[in-house]
């Protein structure tokens, strides 16, 4: 059966089984009472193997089934959790995560899975003969019921049917059916086997159920209970009539020993049950802070997928719109029509409605990009020898899909500088009087048009004579310049390229390159990012992003006739100055402002658009800055500041000079935007 | 082309230039559009009039006059852009009017004989003559292509 069209959900479902498995794993360990937690990773684990089954990867749902069979053992305390069994799974979620990746980027998801199923096996295996009675007809009942599992289990109204009809002396057989292994539509055998037999039975179960069967979502055996007057030889003559059928077993079925095998299970069920709750009232009284800090689960919402470029085009749809909205709005004015008037003011609610649903529908919550992090966090911490908390706030917060994408290596660097160089190890916490963990927070929040996101550790933080030592050996900074920086300006030089204070280079950070791409990631997104420190007491990285890379706000200039449009993020502030204030230094056109030489910059001259007039006596200009590089951009004059959406200019003009896009305005228009960056140098 | 035997017509666009007459296969524009507003691009090549908001896409303009070294003319009531798509890519051509939609046979078209010093010729894939007129046909990535003009320039 061709598999492809459901690969894309198989991949997409595959991803979430398996955050939810390492977020659990997570929580586990530090609850690692909690079986219902191994419960969660094992539903999980098993509707993995499922899918993967049906799939037909069989390293997925190879390494899969050994990780439920240890699952499964720890869920009946057959094995006892260790950090290094922890590893273990840890190692075999990775594993599985490769296979998925592998299969999404179009690998046939084979990957050599040997050495963690034989540790796994190890686990599984190397439980200690000593065990608690309870634990031991626990093992005991699994293994029963792993035998029924073929011959398929009854609930009480499916007895109650069996009793009946033996009472009103009608027979109950199980009749197991194996089609041949070459069968190919083995949905339509399995309807023609049912049909023979409701002509003279009641079929009562069926196992796999009826819903399987008919999606053929079963290997080649399939069972049916059936009560009925006819022997089992006739039924057994009847079915192997059918083509393509291999064996027909039919068994005869004892009630007696059905009920009793119910009933022991519903008492084991019982007793499982009985001893979690023990064990969770015991651990409430013991540690009400830690369970008052349980995440509370997040309800499941109804969601369905898009693909990024329907929602381009529904963005490009909607831009026109406004623009037509705009010219409705001007022949309306225009004719100065009552009813008119009405109704395109109707159709404005609507649209403004409109654009902010369109907008959010871009929005895509920093937990996609934040829930990679705990995992992350814990190896690393392992690897450092170092103990760390990961405490995680506001991962609901919205972020454009275009700023998530790139959001998530620069934040990756600065959580590993923070457990890096930030975090000491356990003894040096120790001796500082610290609590042995470290503990780092991740923070994401709204404020205004942006949102912030911290990155807060309680380490060792920065020493500030550590960095300018090596700020002056690295050349970076000189005696006399030092003097004057606050601490700010101190701790900014981490961020400058050629730049690292670790004393060792670790395979984790402090390569000296890093930090300064961290800066530059977040800058080009339009966003900065600041430090705070203060000596033995941590550090905070605060990052500002935009809201949206696809609208942003600009100052609307006017060029003789031209319109541009300058990024409201790189504008200092404008002014209005006298011809007569102009000032020549070095063949270059200079002012004097608020005490600093600024280098002004004629965009007339620039972008050599056709004048039409000169305008007399004073110039208005725009201060931008490149860093800490100022220049006036000298205008004709400001129109004012408006929200626009950010358009490319297309893949035929690749090096337009100094334009980073365009967009459209209002009446329809083109307006180009200017790239601060390129006209200063 | 091997095509070229199986297909006995090919639909074109016809527009006029000066007082030549053009054509583009119709496979290859996506529209023809009345002049609309043009943004200047500064620094573009001279062939480069800007862009347009083309129903809510940038799309670019070049001048076909340019292109053929011809005096370029103020755009009028007639002139219209013809919006290409060449490998994913729009743009729109200015030309002084479009006037028809034709089929013409393929085995009319003729290879456009080497005329030395003429710049327009390079730009040329052949010509077909239909009764009695003569119809210019556009080798549109030759055409398009901005890296030629700018070696002209340097060259000039």
């Amino acid at each position: 059966m061709d598999m492809n069209q459901y690969l894309e959900v198989f991949i997409e479902e595959s991803k979430e089984h398996l955050q939810t498995c390492s977020e659990q794993l997570l929580v586990l360990e530090k609850n690692p009472e909690d079986l219902s937690i191994v419960n969660e990773i094992f539903r999980s684990a098993h509707t993995l193997k499922g899918m993967s089954v049906t799939m037909g990867y069989e390293d997925l749902a190879n390494l899969t089934h050994k990780m439920e069979n240890v699952l499964d053992a720890i869920r009946n305390s057959q094995i006892i959790l260790t950090p290094e069994l922890f590893d273990v799974i840890f190692l075999a979620v990775d594993d599985l995560e490769a296979i998925v990746m592998s299969i999404a980027e179009g690998g046939d998801g084979k990957r050599d899975v040997k050495n963690v199923v034989y540790q796994l096996q190890l686990i599984e295996k190397g439980e200690s003969p000593v065990f608690s009675s309870i634990a031991e007809t626990a093992a005991a009942s699994t293994v029963h019921e792993k035998e029924e599992v073929t011959s398929g289990e009854y609930d009480e109204f499916e007895l109650t049917v069996l009793q009946q009809s033996k009472e009103q002396g009608f027979d109950s057989y199980e009749i197991s059916i194996d089609l041949r292994e070459d069968c190919l539509l083995k949905a339509a055998r399995v309807f023609m086997v049912y049909e023979v037999l409701e002509k003279s039975c009641e079929v009562i179960k069926s196992n796999p159920p009826v819903e399987l069967l008919e999606e053929e979502q079963f290997d080649r055996k399939f069972t049916f209970t059936v009560v009925t007057k006819e022997s089992s030889e006739e039924l057994h003559k009847k079915i192997m009539k059918i083509s393509e059928v291999e064996k027909v077993g039919i068994n005869t079925l004892n009630l007696d020993d059905l009920r009793h095998t119910a009933n022991a299970k519903e008492e084991k069920k019982a007793a499982v049950d009985n001893q979690a709750q023990e064990r969770n009232a015991l651990l409430l009284s013991e540690n009400k802070e830690t369970k008052k800090q349980a995440p509370v689960k997040p309800a499941s919402s109804k969601t369905i997928r898009v693909n990024i470029e329907r929602l381009d085009i529904l963005m490009n749809l909607f831009e026109e719109l406004v623009i037509d909205r705009g010219r409705l709005d001007q022949i309306s004015s225009d004719l100065d029509n009552q009813e008119l008037h009405e109704t395109v003011e109707r159709m404005s609610r609507i649209t403004s409605d409109l654009q902010t649903i369109v907008l959010n529908i871009r929005m895509v919550p920093v937990e996609t990009v934040f829930n990679r992090f705990p995992k992350m966090v814990r190896q690393l911490a392992r690897d450092l020898n170092k103990k760390v908390d990961l405490e995680i706030i506001g991962a609901e917060t919205e972020l454009d899909r275009t700023v998530i994408d790139e959001i998530g290596d620069p934040l990756v660097h600065l959580l590993r500088n923070a457990m890096d160089h930030g975090i000491e190890t356990p003894e040096e916490r120790l001796a500082k009087g610290k609590n042995e963990e470290g503990k780092i927070l991740l923070k994401a929040y709204h404020s205004g048009n942006h949102v912030f996101i911290e990155i807060d550790d309680d380490g060792a933080g920065i020493n500030k004579d550590l960095v300018l030592n090596k700020a002056f050996s690295n050349g970076i900074l000189t005696k006399e310049a030092a003097a004057t920086l606050t601490d700010k300006q101190i701790y900014e030089l981490i961020f400058a390229s050629g730049f690292s204070t670790a004393e060792t280079i670790s395979a984790v950070s402090g390569r000296g390159v890093g930090l300064d791409v961290v800066k530059n990631t977040i800058e080009s997104l339009g966003g900065s990012v600041t430090i705070d420190s203060k000596e033995n007491e941590g550090s905070i990285f605060l990052i500002q992003l935009p809201l949206t890379l696809s609208i942003i706000s600009v100052m609307l200039v006017e060029i003789q006739k031209e319109k541009y449009a300058i990024p409201l993020s790189s504008i200092i502030e404008t002014a209005i100055i006298k011809k007569e204030d102009i000032m020549n230094a070095h063949n270059q056109q200079v002012i004097d402002f608020r005490g600093k030489v600024l280098p002004l910059l004629f965009l007339k001259e620039i972008f050599e658009v056709p004048v039409h007039q000169e305008k007399e006596g004073f110039l208005s200009v725009v201060i931008v800055r490149k860093g800490d590089k100022l220049a006036g951009l000298v205008v004709d004059s400001f129109i004012g500041q408006l929200e626009i959406v950010l358009k490319s200019l297309g893949n035929y003009l690749t090096s337009a000079f100094a334009i980073s896009g365009a967009t459209i305005l209002g009446d329809g228009q083109v307006a180009l935007i200017i790239d601060c960056n390129t006209l200063i140098h | 082309m091997s095509t070229t035997n199986l297909v006995q017509d090919m639909k074109v666009i016809v527009f006029q230039i000066k007082d030549k007459e053009y054509a583009i296969p119709v496979d290859k524009v996506s529209g023809i559009e009345k002049l609309l507003h043009i943004t200047r691009v500064p620094k573009a090549v001279q062939l480069v009039k800007g862009v347009i908001n083309l129903r809510g896409v940038i799309t670019p303009i070049i001048d076909l006059r340019v292109r053929f070294g011809l005096e370029e003319l103020e755009y009028n009531d007639s002139t219209r852009i013809i919006v290409v798509i060449l490998d994913d890519m729009e743009v729109g051509l200015i030309v002084d009017s479009a006037n028809d939609v034709l089929d013409i046979p393929v085995d009319s078209i003729e290879p456009q004989p080497e005329v030395v010093g003429h710049s327009a010729s390079e730009y040329i894939s052949g010509v077909a003559k239909i009764e009695k007129r003569l119809l210019v046909l556009i080798n549109l990535e030759k055409a398009l292509s901005l890296e030629v003009n700018e070696n002209m320039r340097k060259e000039g």
